[in-house]
């Protein structure tokens, strides 16, 4: 199977990793992750007001680009794939508005929002499916306490991204558990890390990070799991009781890959 | 209500997509803002706010500039008001005017440090300038 997919600024830098895990992980799995040609770095945030065009153009391009091709579009980034699905979906819903004015910016084209926009999580539970990745763990976690954490950008809003229920998402825990993981609950796993307030406000940051940590600490984690590189930068930085690492670190190593 | 504020009242509500009559006043979206502790004015007084007239109090709070963006507020208002779009809409009412970016690059050595990802820049730029 072939997916598009957008890296994103992140990716290419300092969550260099997550990049090559996501793309080891998919070879073994059957699937050859195809970059967009030319990406450009989706902004991190998605605008929600109605009048900004140009700041959803450069997710709209790879939209194009995946459409054109008859792939989905993949993103490993919970920020890249937060903004090209609400970009998306505007895309959509809103034809004689938004989506008319980005075609007439880029070409002009005629796009509308068909192509489907997955994340690197759904690839694994939709597309290869969590029975077959059972099948190829060749290194089961044994019963490693893993504490997912979603934060907010992949679950919300949620009648946007679709992903799982928002309040009770359990799409990480499934895959732990294929992986021959435990997954411990916790109340903060859909709460927010502090984001980009860690430029101007690191203490803001703090806070936040901090009940996160606590929390998963307090329900016996042996280490958090995050998909996205400022969820990581924050909890590393303001917590060290437990270990934070990207969730394809542990596919990565359950599949044989990485010691 | 004087001509150029009842525009900019008009503004900020359409361009934000949000009707704010539609709030019953539970404070569920304050309740549950991961930066009420940082705001001056909360998200349901931004909703209650925006619907009275009385937005000047807004446009000058730093509080604009503490929203996360994380959603919470859209996803648990019982009634479907979406508060933080009302937030962005009166950041960018701010911003938008000549000479008002929150963030400018000269800034930016003094916040950073080795491990800070490319995201946070891109983002708080995306937010808080144009
Ligand atoms: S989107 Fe902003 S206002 Fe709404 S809950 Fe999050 S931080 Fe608070
Ligand atoms: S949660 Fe919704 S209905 Fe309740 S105060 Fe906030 S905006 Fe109003």
């Amino acid at each position: 199977m072939k997916v598009s997919y957008f890296p994103g600024c992140t990716l290419k830098t300092k969550a260099k990793d997550l990049d090559e895990q996501a793309r080891a992980c998919a070879e073994i799995l059957g699937v050859t992750l195809e970059e967009i040609s030319n990406w450009q770095c989706c902004g991190g945030a998605f605008t929600t007001a109605s009048d900004e065009i140009a700041t959803k153009l450069s997710s709209v391009r790879a939209l194009m680009e995946a459409n054109k091709k008859g792939q989905p579009l993949l993103t490993v980034c919970s920020a890249c794939h937060n903004v090209i699905k609400q970009t998306n979906v505007a895309m959509k819903e809103n034809p004689d508005n938004f989506a008319f004015r980005a075609n007439m910016n880029l070409a002009p084209d005629n796009y509308n929002g068909e192509a489907e926009v997955i994340h690197y999580l759904e690839l694994l539970r939709d597309k290869v499916g969590y029975d077959k990745i059972k099948e190829k763990v060749v290194k089961p976690l044994e019963g490693l306490k893993v504490a997912c954490y979603y934060g907010c950008l992949l679950l919300r809003p949620s009648k946007v991204m679709a992903m799982d229920d928002a309040e009770n998402p359990t799409i990480m825990e499934d895959l732990v558990k294929a992986l021959g993981g435990e997954p411990v609950y916790y109340a903060y796993k859909n709460e927010c890390c502090g984001g980009y307030i860690a430029l101007e406000d690191a203490e803001s940051a703090m806070k936040k990070s901090q009940k996160i940590s606590n929390n998963a600490k307090a329900q016996g984690a042996d280490v958090i799991i995050t998909a996205c590189p400022l969820c990581m930068y924050n909890l590393k930085k303001h917590t060290k009781d437990v270990p934070v690492i990207y969730f394809t670190e542990l596919l990565a190593k359950a599949l044989g890959i990485k010691e | 209500m004087e001509k150029s504020k009842e525009n900019l009242i008009q503004d900020v509500v359409r361009r934000s997509g949000v009707n704010p009559r539609k709030c019953m006043k539970c404070g569920k979206c304050s309740g549950t803002c991961p930066a009420y502790d940082e705001m001056e004015y909360h998200p349901h007084q931004f909703v209650y706010m925006i619907e009275t007239g009385d937005i000047e109090p807004l446009l000058k709070s730093k509080s604009i500039y503490k929203c996360l963006t994380c959603f919470a507020c859209v996803d648990r208002c019982p009634r479907g008001v979406e508060p933080a779009k009302l937030i962005e809409s009166i950041r960018l009412s701010v911003i938008r005017e000549q000479g008002n970016n929150h963030l400018t690059p000269q800034m930016i050595p003094e916040l950073i440090d080795e491990e800070m990802p490319q995201q946070a820049l891109v983002t708080a730029f995306r937010k808080y300038t144009k």
